[in-house]
């Protein structure tokens, strides 16, 4: 589960095919014009490179430290079915980090440096991980409207240009499609069962509301660096359009439910088919994402821990004669 | 089943030992999901973990076609004394020496009670006992090759699993207290005796720690830790079933 890959805007503009060889460069966007992929192995921009690599890892790291907030309540689960698809469910976003580390590695990043980066906080992941998940009618919210967000944002990257991710893409949209029926079904025990259970439902969807308008990113600002990466298949849509069709998939399906959405001013505009809502605040989007979060410090301290414990593991599988090979795409 | 009160009782106190003991692990390792030493040992645990939940969620309901209570409330309502796992699946996950020794010692114990089991004369756990032995043979599978990559491949990680070893054999001869009702399901020919499993479980795992360059404490040093099936726990078993209960106990009767 992810949102869209965040842009660093300090990249200059004109530095992304600064220093390219042009007759490459036009044959390399010419066959991502004509619907070709990219494979490991093929000529690319360094900025193309840089890029998938930062937008593939921050996905991989997301999925581990996601991992988190729902892992906590697999010990929690209120009876069997929960307990074993709350297990499968957060296992599979632990395999999908698997597949997006080794995606990443064949663009050149050992999967060591890139949790590296995680651990010392270089790597960025996804915002919503940062938020805590309170009681179990939070994993239900999470499984339901963070992987639909996610699933938004993947079916869409998954038409991208990058042959590695796309494919990876594809098996994880498949099991986050099932990830999405559990936490529809949980929520709908929710909401309609005691009134406990709605009481819980209810709150988690008001202490989640503006994590998930969050989930896609701030508005993108237009700019000559946008519009290469989105002539580049690396950017597949702009983070308001996922946005929307977020709100157009989810929004009715949340009310079918009897639930309150706590945005007073959420609302379709029926002359122009756009919704309308107040804007989240991006402010703290960016305080969390630059570490003040509620559980910023506690999601990476975790993440060292399970590191350092298992660091004597990786080193006993280390042999003297090994060489890195970088994993099949 | 025509069995008699004393028998369907003995029936229940083995289906209960056996269900609770893969509970119990199945908990503890699912607790590594998101803290594996790899990514891949994250999701073998977790499948591993999955397995035991959901083969004892079925003997739990065959526990329930016997008059017990259904497989939830038997599993996420009963307080410790009421359990009848061994000590050894109870403990914390600690590190992944002792998690990994732990699986290692458990599942080929279980490997070959299901073997047993496969013909045992209660039909419905040999049906499912049939069924598990498929599943428990990865188990077995994961956890030989990673003691033996462990044991042998450096001076720390072979001290980590020889002390892994030394901290759970006593433990893992807990798997086999006897019951009193030993008799009963031997000549019900259900289960021939966990003496008999002990024999065959000691067999199994020798030439394996052998090939891992670990060594079995000396038999004198033996001194299995019993009382689990007795209803005698660890400190560990009521705070991770009250954990387990948590949202299930806020309102029983709720469907979840």
């Amino acid at each position: 589960m992810y949102g869209n890959a965040q842009i660093d805007s300090k990249d200059k503009a004109k530095s992304l095919t600064d220093g390219e060889d042009p007759i490459k460069l036009a044959e390399f966007e010419a066959r991502i014009t004509r619907g070709e992929k990219i494979e490991p192995k093929d000529w690319m921009p360094a900025a193309y490179r840089k890029q998938l690599i930062r937008m593939i890892e921050q996905h991989a790291h997301s999925e581990i430290i996601g991992a988190l907030p729902e892992g906590t309540w697999i010990t929690r689960a209120p009876g069997f079915r929960r307990k074993l698809a709350l297990m499968a469910k957060v296992q599979d976003e632990v395999g999908h980090a698997q597949l997006l580390y080794s995606a990443a590695e064949t663009l050149g990043k050992t999967r060591e440096d890139m949790i590296n980066d995680l651990i010392n906080g270089k790597s960025k992941y996804s915002n919503v991980f940062n938020y805590p998940a309170m009681t179990w009618a939070d994993t239900a919210i999470i499984a339901w409207l963070i992987d639909a967000g996610a699933i938004i944002n993947q079916v869409t990257n998954s038409k991208g240009s990058y042959g590695p991710y796309c494919r990876a893409l594809e098996r994880i949209c498949s099991e986050e499609s099932f990830h999405l029926k559990y936490g529809h079904d949980n929520v709908v025990f929710l909401a309609t069962g005691t009134a406990q259970q709605r009481e819980m439902v209810q709150d988690a969807l008001n202490r989640w509301w503006i994590p998930i308008m969050h989930f896609h990113g701030p508005p993108d600002k237009v700019s000559q660096h946008t519009e290469v990466l989105m002539k580049w298949k690396v950017k597949m849509a702009t983070n308001d359009d996922m946005r929307y069709r977020f709100l157009d998939e989810y929004v009715p399906k949340i009310w079918d439910l009897g639930l309150t959405i706590p945005d007073p001013n959420l609302k379709k505009n029926e002359t122009t088919g756009v919704w309308e809502y107040t804007e989240p605040d991006w402010e703290e989007f960016k305080r969390v994402i630059n570490g003040d979060g509620p559980c910023n410090k506690e999601r990476l301290q975790v993440r060292r821990w399970a590191e350092e414990k298992g660091a004597w593991v990786r080193r006993a599988l280390l042999k003297a004669e090994s060489k890195y090979t970088i994993p099949l795409a | 089943m025509n069995y008699n009160e004393t028998q369907i009782k003995a029936v229940k106190e083995f289906l209960y030992k056996i269900a609770d003991d893969q509970l119990i692990i199945g908990h503890r390792n699912s607790e590594w999901t998101g803290l594996g030493p790899l990514v891949e040992e994250d999701i073998a645990f977790s499948s591993i973990a999955q397995d035991k939940i959901g083969q004892a969620q079925h003997i739990y309901e065959i526990l329930h076609s016997l008059g017990e209570a259904d497989a939830d409330t038997i599993a996420f309502t009963r307080n410790a004394a009421a359990f009848k796992s061994c000590h050894l699946v109870e403990l914390p996950i600690g590190e992944y020496d002792f998690s990994l020794m732990r699986n290692f010692l458990f599942n080929h114990a279980e490997q070959i009670r299901f073997d047993m089991l496969a013909n045992s004369g209660l039909e419905p756990l040999a049906k499912l006992a049939k069924k598990y032995r498929g599943e428990v043979k990865y188990h077995t599978m994961h956890a030989n090759t990673w003691v033996r990559q462990l044991g042998k491949a450096n001076e720390e990680s072979h001290a980590r699993m020889q002390t892994a070893l030394n901290d759970t054999f006593n433990l893992a001869l807990g798997i086999f207290e006897e019951s009193e009702f030993a008799d009963i399901l031997k000549d019900l020919n259900i289960f021939p005796g966990e003496k008999v499993l002990q024999y065959k479980w000691i067999e199994a795992i020798t030439p394996l720690l052998e090939q891992s360059m670990l060594v079995l404490p000396e038999s004198s040093a033996w001194q299995p830790v019993y009382g689990g099936r007795k209803g005698f726990h660890t400190e560990y078993l009521e705070p991770m079933l009250e954990e387990m209960g948590e949202v299930f106990r806020l309102d029983p009767k709720a469907e979840w």
